[in-house]
């Protein structure tokens, strides 16, 4: 992006991406729910190379008292990486870039989270980044979504996240770190997939009116099953047999 | 919608009675943007300057160049770099201080949109590589409020960039220095235009002004290149979009780029 020079092979001729992977492949998602003993709910995510702790704090009372709403509860979210989680240590101090990404991963959650049962409390979502391998903000989302369920918080829908995106001239799903430093194109989506409603969504690199159409498509497609993984991890923890039933 | 006053709640049911009837509490289309001015080289001081006034939204804008070092991975490319700030007299609501991530989000939107359209040629900006390159730094001040302020930073911006005069330097016992009296017009190779829409309820309205944007369900901001592709989008705020929705508003963002491109290309007298 960004006319940055691409000095990888990206795409094979048969297909297949630096890191082994088909086109409509995603990384190898596992999701463990209830990792922490203090947290209300807890999610730990490795997607690919990402490693992402969400721990859920309440409803719970609201400090400072003045950001309490009398018709709502509120949600509050920080996405915050760790200083070892990237090759040049990060600073510790939350960086512009974090937080935008709390402001949109809060904004896709909110419509999931019935927050308006609950007045004049907070929910509180902490995203720790251990470490980052490309696509932190779609796995983080996955993951604070996963939390929030176990914490009881009551739920439209659980919101899952995969990104879309262009290497090579050709539209991939789930874009890893190298794809996007050196691809045309990252597109981050979150989607509530009951509900069919687009709640995280950002987008850089170039896309025509029809590519952009398509690679939407393929990132619900990779939220589904993003979907299924999320749920198989909240079966695992409250149907300790996890089956269905 | 977490923050609705009563005011707001009153406004938001007659935004939407109103939007029922297919009108707009400004009078406006739902896809008719504000007037939009541009007049530049409005600081002589900075490089390149931009005063824009879409609707009741005011921005200035000043650019201004000069050497600074690379970022450590990008050795052959110039830098560029956005900010914005809404100044404390563009709205009661507004406070000095550190800035509201609304206003962080702002400035990386408006940043994104012009950086990953490769509107500048920032390759032509180096003068010696992974040491020292070109900076082009636009910086944005709202002076009054009145909504969307994406585009309007985003129109700002493109303009002050546009009509840069870009001096000339060379390195000299390691240091770069300036060359008196030699000045080149800015790289351009294309002209990103950002359109903002909003939901309210099922309608999707473009260009929304403070009183409509105040009760927004959601938002997304779609920036376009000269060939009518997407390169930057950014959905905001606390609902999301249906796919149709989202086709809905890629389709408008694409027919409105061109006359608002055309009002730039005016402004700055480009012939790009």
């Amino acid at each position: 992006m960004g006319g940055r020079e691409a000095n990888v092979v990206l795409l094979d001729e048969n297909g297949i991406r630096s890191d082994g992977r088909k086109v409509n492949e995603t990384r190898k998602v596992t999701i463990k729910t209830g990792v922490l003993k203090n947290a209300d709910g807890s999610a730990y995510i490795e997607f690919g190379g990402n490693k992402i702790l969400a721990g859920v704090f309440g409803p719970r009372d609201v400090h400072p008292k003045h950001m309490s709403n009398p018709d709502t509860g509120i949600l509050r979210v920080r996405y915050h990486m760790e200083p070892f989680s990237v090759t040049e240590r990060k600073k510790p101090a939350p960086s512009r870039r974090e937080i935008e990404i709390s402001k949109v991963i809060k904004e896709a959650l909110e419509p999931a989270v019935m927050l308006e049962q609950f007045p004049r409390t907070a929910v509180d979502v902490f995203l720790e980044v251990l470490q980052a391998d490309g696509g932190t903000r779609c796995a983080a989302l996955d993951a604070a979504s996963v939390a929030l369920a176990d914490a009881g918080i009551p739920m439209r829908d659980l919101v899952c996240a995969c990104a879309s995106g262009k290497a090579a001239d050709t539209l991939i799903l789930d874009v890893n770190n190298e794809e996007d430093q050196a691809g045309q194109a990252d597109m981050p989506i979150g989607y509530m997939p009951n509900l069919g409603q687009i709640t995280l969504l950002q987008l850089d690199g170039v896309l025509t009116p029809d590519e952009f159409k398509k690679c939407v498509e393929i990132g619900i497609d990779g939220c589904k099953q993003v979907y299924e993984i999320q749920k198989n991890s909240l079966r695992e923890k409250y149907f300790s047999s996890g089956d269905n039933n | 919608m977490v923050e609705l006053s009563i005011i707001d709640k009153l406004k938001r049911s007659k935004i939407l009675d109103l939007l029922q009837e297919g009108k707009r509490i400004d009078g406006r289309a739902l896809d008719e943007i504000r007037p939009l001015s541009i007049d530049t080289n409005v600081i002589p001081h900075a490089n390149g300057s931009a005063r824009v006034r879409l609707g009741d939204t005011e921005i200035v804008s000043g650019v201004k160049v000069q050497p600074d070092r690379p970022f450590p991975d990008m050795g052959d490319k110039g830098i560029f770099i956005c900010t914005a700030e809404i100044l404390p007299l563009a709205h009661p609501s507004a406070e000095t201080g550190p800035p509201p991530p609304a206003v962080i989000e702002l400035a990386r939107v408006v940043d994104r949109g012009i950086r990953e359209s490769g509107m500048i040629d920032l390759s032509q900006m180096v003068l010696e590589e992974d040491k020292s390159v070109i900076g082009i730094f636009a910086d944005n001040v709202i002076t009054d409020h009145d909504g969307n302020l994406f585009d309007a930073c985003s129109y700002s911006s493109v303009a002050a960039i546009m009509t840069s005069k870009i001096p000339k330097w060379e390195i000299k016992d390691d240091k770069p220095v300036m060359v008196e009296g030699e000045v080149s017009d800015a790289p351009i190779t294309t002209i990103p235009v950002s359109i903002t829409m909003g939901r309210i309820g099922e309608f999707i309205i473009i260009d929304p002004n403070l009183d409509e944007w105040e009760c927004l369900d959601a938002r997304i901001t779609i920036t376009t290149n000269s060939d009518g592709n997407i390169v930057a989008l950014q959905k905001g705020g606390s609902a999301g979009f249906t796919f149709d929705q989202l086709v809905k508003c890629s389709e408008l963002s694409i027919s409105a780029g061109p006359k608002i491109r055309e009002i730039i290309k005016q402004a700055t007298q480009s012939t790009l």
